[in-house]
């Protein structure tokens, strides 16, 4: 069984302009351990589908329907307070901006310290010394004087930093970061990455990373999963994702990346824009801007199926009607693999 | 920088606004016409107008203005505030005798204004745009446009008059003795309602916004009860802004306790400077409007050592 299930999770905001479909009809699994990106543009639906495994979805905002398995267990038929077990405890979210995460007006220990006496039971001095504990793990130096300090008196690095311990700070199952990084400066960003990394295979936590970057991904990920307009429409082990990409949006992604060296015409990024949620296009939410789209692609939606291929490669899925046989005259697209990239993947599975 | 060192700035910095207010007063007393003399007379027209010319020597009226006023700021330093032309009394003993009862009234206007304001507008904040949020609003817009002498008229005549509930007449009984709570509750409540509105909204408006923020949502991650994200999280933030207005509400409650001592019969400041100002009386006149000053003074100087408190982001600003 695997850890984290999502089957057919769908959350919508009932806004004054409609109805906004933030994840339609979305499937996933996370294995214990496992490093799971979640990819897509702005708008994909990432953070919705983040704050739902907390049952965090606030007005307008409701969870429509489908299933969130932990353990087996259905989070979306637990009580309010079975699920404030959960929150924090065993599942742990890492906000995109820790400045805005951090209430000014509490200490950083404090801040920390009240989720371990809450899910622990631990005392005061137990849980400040766990606290303390926890600080210096994530790197903070001097971490006995820094816990009584406030955030506005931590850098940015540090005050993530912080935001790490507290979500590790019960030791969860699933982490869950959201873009952890987007808000701080290149360096720091590659030592949180770092951190993240370290940690959570010491704790062997799963973790569902939400980023833009796909270079990221390929640094961090086991598996990771591309999100358009609410749904995925691909999902991969990293390195098939890298090397073979089935999804025309995923193939667009792939290419917007900015390489060092790149001739101009490959630093193309992927012509329009994410369609309203209110009013998706019919058939294929992506053909508007697919390069390969026909007639069938504006009338039939396609459904995600299997596509690997090869006896090492893992599951492999992708929503396009190409793999039902559908499209008239194919996926047209020829993935180049370029040296900067491969070396950038930390795989096994290509030669 | 320390926090005594803050207190002390802050109370030097308080003495040139109690001098300009001090000028302003004066100045406006000479300027309006008329002064204690012409009172007197009026009541008695027999008196001869040599007997004035007289009595104005003897109060120092016939010096020019800027002279009186030096002669009166040097008392003023020395701790001797004049006396009262009509009573031949002490100044200072008349204030002391009728500042316990300003303040009293004042404190408890506030007390009653933070007790109904907090936790109403936590209510109205987290029921954000329900019912109980409009109810909320709706009261608290009656409560700030009500002028306090009508409420304090109508309170008096339903509670006191047609239900007999409390009593009315000034209060025969010392005034820290429980049973002054009976005479205190109606002109208690007439001071603080505009108050307890104006704060309710502002608690409201400032819990509301801060409930949007992502350390709320990050609170409520870790598993934290909802009353816990509330009465420790946002409660604590949203009370900053709150502070910065309550000091603001302190000057409107010292003013609302002219009205409210007037309607009341209620025997404090208020109503001393309303016959002060008959009389023009105008030592007594420029005490009080020093000592309410002072006490402007000190309600702010509390409200940023409570902000201080509240915040640390401005306590390493000291
Ligand atoms: N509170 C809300 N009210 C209305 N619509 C919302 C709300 N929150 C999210 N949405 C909608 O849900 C969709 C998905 O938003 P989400 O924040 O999950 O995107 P994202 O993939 O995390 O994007 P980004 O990369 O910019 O963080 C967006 O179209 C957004 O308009
Ligand atoms: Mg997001």
């Amino acid at each position: 069984m695997a850890l984290l299930e999502v089957n057919d999770l769908t959350v919508s905001f009932y806004t004054q302009e409609g109805v906004v479909t933030a994840v339609d009809d979305l499937s996933y699994t996370i294995e214990r351990g496992e490093k799971f990106g979640v990819v897509g543009e702005s708008g994909a639906g990432k953070s919705v589908t983040a704050l739902s495994l907390l049952r965090l979805i606030e007005s307008p905002g409701e969870i429509e329907s489908g299933e969130i398995l932990l353990d087996g267990e259905d989070l979306l038929q637990m009580s309010d307070s079975e699920v404030r077990q959960i929150r924090g405890n065993r599942i742990a979210m890492i906000f995109q901006d820790a400045q805005t995460a951090l209430n000014p007006v509490y200490t950083i220990g404090e801040q920390i310290a009240e989720a371990i006496r809450h899910h622990l039971d631990y005392d005061e001095e137990d849980a400040r010394e766990r606290t303390i504990e926890l600080l210096d793990q994530v790197g903070i130096p001097d971490a006995e004087n820094r816990y009584s300090d406030y955030p506005h008196e931590f850098s940015g690095g540090m005050q993530q930093r912080a935001v790490i311990a507290m979500a590790l700070s019960c030791d969860p199952d699933v982490l869950i970061a959201d873009e952890p990084t987007t808000a701080l400066d290149v360096t720091t960003e590659a030592k949180i990455l770092d951190l993240l990394e370290d940690l959570t295979d010491e704790f062997d936590t799963a973790v569902q990373l939400i980023t833009h970057d796909l270079g990221v991904v390929a640094e961090l990920c086991d598996r990771v999963m591309v999100m358009y307009a609410g749904q995925a429409v691909e999902k991969a082990p990293v390195e098939e994702l890298y090397y073979d990409p089935k999804h025309p949006y995923t193939v667009g992604l792939m290419s917007s990346i900015p390489r060092v060296g790149d001739d101009s015409d490959r630093l193309r990024t992927i012509p329009g824009s994410m369609p309203d949620l209110i009013d998706t296009p019919t058939g294929c939410s992506f053909h508007p801007r697919c390069p390969y789209a026909e007639e069938a692609c504006t009338r039939t939606e396609p459904s995600m199926i299997d596509v690997g291929n090869g006896p090492d490669a893992r599951e492999q899925s992708a929503r396009c009607l190409e793999y039902t046989n559908d499209l008239q005259h194919g996926l047209g697209f020829d993935v180049s693999i370029d040296e900067d990239l491969s070396e950038r993947v930390p795989g096994d599975l290509h030669e | 920088m320390s926090l005594q060192k803050f207190i002390l700035k802050r109370i030097l910095a308080s003495v040139p606004v109690l001098f300009g207010v001090s000028v302003v007063t004066f100045a406006l007393m000479h300027i309006t016409p008329g002064d204690i003399v012409d009172q007197l007379v009026a009541a008695n027209p027999n008196v001869p107008a040599h007997e004035s010319a007289r009595l104005r020597r003897e109060f120092g009226l016939d010096q020019p203005v800027w002279v009186q006023y030096l002669n009166w700021i040097q008392g003023v330093l020395t701790g001797d505030f004049g006396e009262v032309y009509s009573s031949s009394r002490d100044v200072s003993s008349v204030v002391l005798a009728r500042l316990p009862e300003t303040i009293i009234l004042g404190l408890f206007g506030w007390v009653f204004a933070v007790l109904i304001a907090i936790p109403g507008g936590i209510y109205a904040a987290v029921n954000k745009d329900q019912l109980g949020d409009d109810v909320s609003r709706f009261v608290a817009l009656s409560g700030i446009s009500i002028p306090n002498f009508w409420l304090g008229l109508m309170l008096m005549a339903i509670f006191a008059v047609r239900l007999d509930w409390f009593p009315t007449l000034d209060p025969q009984t010392s005034l820290l003795s429980p049973s002054m709570l009976w005479w205190l509750i109606l002109p208690g409540v007439t001071i603080g309602t505009a108050a307890a509105a104006n704060m309710m909204r502002i608690m409201r408006t400032s819990m509301a916004e801060e409930l949007n923020k992502e350390y709320v949502t990050a609170a409520r991650a870790k598993g934290l009860p909802e009353r816990t994200v509330i009465l420790k999280h946002v409660l604590r933030n949203s009370l900053i802004s709150v502070t910065t207005v309550a000091a603001f509400l302190t000057a409107s409650i010292v003013a609302g306790s002219v009205v409210v001592e007037t309607v009341f019969g209620w025997p404090g400041l208020g109503l001393e400077l309303i016959q002060a100002v008959h009389l023009r009386e105008i030592n007594l006149i420029l005490a009080i409007t020093l000592f309410t000053g002072f006490f402007i003074v000190l309600a702010n100087l509390l409200a940023d050592i409570v902000y201080a408190l509240l915040d640390p982001r401005i306590r390493d600003e000291y």
